[in-house]
């Protein structure tokens, strides 16, 4: 059972009382962008083994979307953040280091 | 190869059972080979074992990180079953249920294909009206499925509660040659005629790397040193991501974790299959007497082969309210298994942007019925290029936009 924090209302609750988004910071493609952009934008996916960065929803509480860092592999929350930002903070990047050095995710590190 | 036979148990009964040999060999790795597969789950030996017999390749390996079967081949609720709604799942799905029937004798290993029948109860009126639909395209196709009406379900099924209090059973799909088969047994009965045809399926061997050169692939990197070859196939569900991330690509897929449970074992009650998609929940029972129950897929990516406690719950609560007699079962054990969903949720067997290298995954929660008819296609792909059983589901679908548009591998109840 994962254990999220909410960043906007503050509230800590079980995995029941929220709804994950899959894969975040994704760069949006649209009319006019290419097949190729398309195509990755809409199906390729990271799917790591390891560190991944995805959208939460509190669907069961305050309602409003966010940021987790979460190991797909021990389940560990490394932290969580708001949906407002394009890159994780950097106590986030400094929590997930400390598990796993040298992890990097796209152009994140 | 000595066969296996009611001879052969006679004989081995009078020499008190001295004389079975192993069923497949455990060989140290060549330098290269003609083919390579990754993966020797069911899907991975499969397909060398059609390569083997349709196109005479042999010299094959077959890699396995693990022990051989150890993944979602050992992992699932057995279930087999074509009555899908689209032309190319059909096919493909029908092809793997009718070298099911036919698979014990082929491989002279008793794969226990029990073809007791799969029901799938129609709940709402929705899915009335896509069942009928479902059911004249089966006709169509050539595949055997009826719509039933309630009385003929509780008939099949004596220990269906038809008027259920939120979702009665207003009728069902019914594909009466569609059943279960052992699991293990698939994956150990190809492993035996691999092995006799003198390939090597080499356990406990991970692929670390892709080798490439110019584009083409000429070798993997394993925990067992490098091994060159001239064609690869990777075969290996859950962690296709991960292994088309070293090759430098990425495709279509998410990992997630299905879960399954059984019950303690109980006397006969139960001879078909039956499976509440409304409800989420899925049965059979085993030739030992324990339900086999199928659970939901996590709500998030995931590696981690158990999946989320509160799933059991919603499981068991579909299942009480459809069987009310499973509320006085204990349940043994629960597991999970790594699936692996596409953006349409059908399987993908295709060639890749490296050349030479083949990807067969994205089967998702509903792998197992699949098994010969993917190894029978996916080896016709990898000897000739092509193949009319796998055409419709390459990588190149999600480019042109032509899904494949039913739920093959949605989150239950497959």
């Amino acid at each position: 059972m994962l254990i999220l924090t909410c960043p906007c209302c503050g509230v800590t609750g079980e995995e029941t009382e929220f709804h994950g988004g899959g894969e975040a910071h994704l760069k949006r493609f649209g009319p006019g962008s290419t097949d190729e952009a398309f195509h990755d934008y809409l199906f390729s996916k990271v799917n790591p083994k390891g560190v991944h960065l995805e959208r939460w929803r509190h669907n069961n509480g305050c309602g409003k979307w966010f940021h987790a860092a979460r190991d797909t592999v021990t389940l560990e929350i490394y932290g969580t953040y708001p949906a407002q930002t394009t890159e994780p903070p950097q106590s986030v990047k400094d929590a997930i280091t400390a598990k796993r050095p040298g992890w990097s995710w796209r152009e994140f590190a | 190869m000595k066969r296996y036979s009611a001879f052969a148990v006679a004989r081995e009964a009078l020499r008190n059972n001295t004389g079975w040999e192993r069923a497949w060999a455990s060989p140290e790795p060549r330098k290269k080979y003609d083919v390579i597969i990754v993966g020797a789950g069911g899907h991975g030996l499969a397909t060398a074992y059609y390569l083997g017999k349709n196109f005479g390749i042999t010299n094959v390996a077959v890699l396995e990180k693990g022990w051989l079967g150890g993944g979602n081949t050992g992992r699932n609720t057995t279930i087999i079953r074509s009555n899908y709604l689209q032309d190319a799942s059909a096919a493909i799905y029908e092809k793997a249920r009718s070298l099911y029937e036919g698979l014990s004798q082929d491989l002279n290993y008793n794969i226990m294909f029990s073809p007791r029948g799969v029901m799938m109860l129609a709940q709402t009126q929705g899915e009335v009206r896509g069942f009928e639909r479902t059911a004249h395209a089966n006709m169509l196709q050539g595949v055997k499925t009826e719509f039933i009406g309630p009385e003929r379900v509780k008939q099949l099924v004596p220990i269906i509660n038809i008027n259920g209090p939120r979702y009665p059973v207003l009728g069902a799909i019914w594909q009466a040659r569609a059943g279960t088969a052992r699991h293990d047994a698939v994956a150990w009965g190809y492993a035996r005629a691999c092995s006799d045809m003198g390939m090597h399926i080499i356990q406990k061997c991970e692929v670390t790397g892709i080798e490439q050169s110019g584009g083409k692939v000429t070798g993997v990197n394993t925990t067992r040193g490098s091994i060159g070859c001239d064609k690869l196939g990777v075969v290996v569900a859950g962690h296709s991501g991960h292994v088309a991330d070293m090759a430098g690509f990425r495709l279509p897929i998410e990992s997630v974790s299905l879960q399954a449970l059984v019950s303690e074992p109980i006397k006969p009650c139960m001879d078909v299959v039956v499976m509440a998609n409304t409800v989420h929940g899925y049965m059979s029972q085993s030739d030992k007497g324990e339900m086999v129950i199928g659970g939901g897929t996590d709500g998030y990516n995931n590696y981690t082969q158990r999946g989320a406690f509160h799933h059991i719950e919603e499981t068991v609560r579909a299942l009480v309210e459809t069987f009310p007699m499973v509320a006085r079962l204990k349940m043994l054990r629960q597991w999970g298994g790594i699936v692996d969903v596409t953006g349409d949720r059908s399987p993908i067997l295709s060639k890749t942007p490296v050349e030479n290298m083949f990807v067969n995954c994205g089967w998702g929660t509903g792998g197992f019925k699949a098994i010969p008819g993917s190894g029978w296609g996916f080896a016709e792909l990898m000897a000739k290029g092509h193949s009319p059983l796998t055409e419709a589901f390459g990588l190149n679908r999600f480019y042109e936009g032509r899904f494949i548009d039913e739920s093959v591998a949605a989150g239950v109840a497959h």
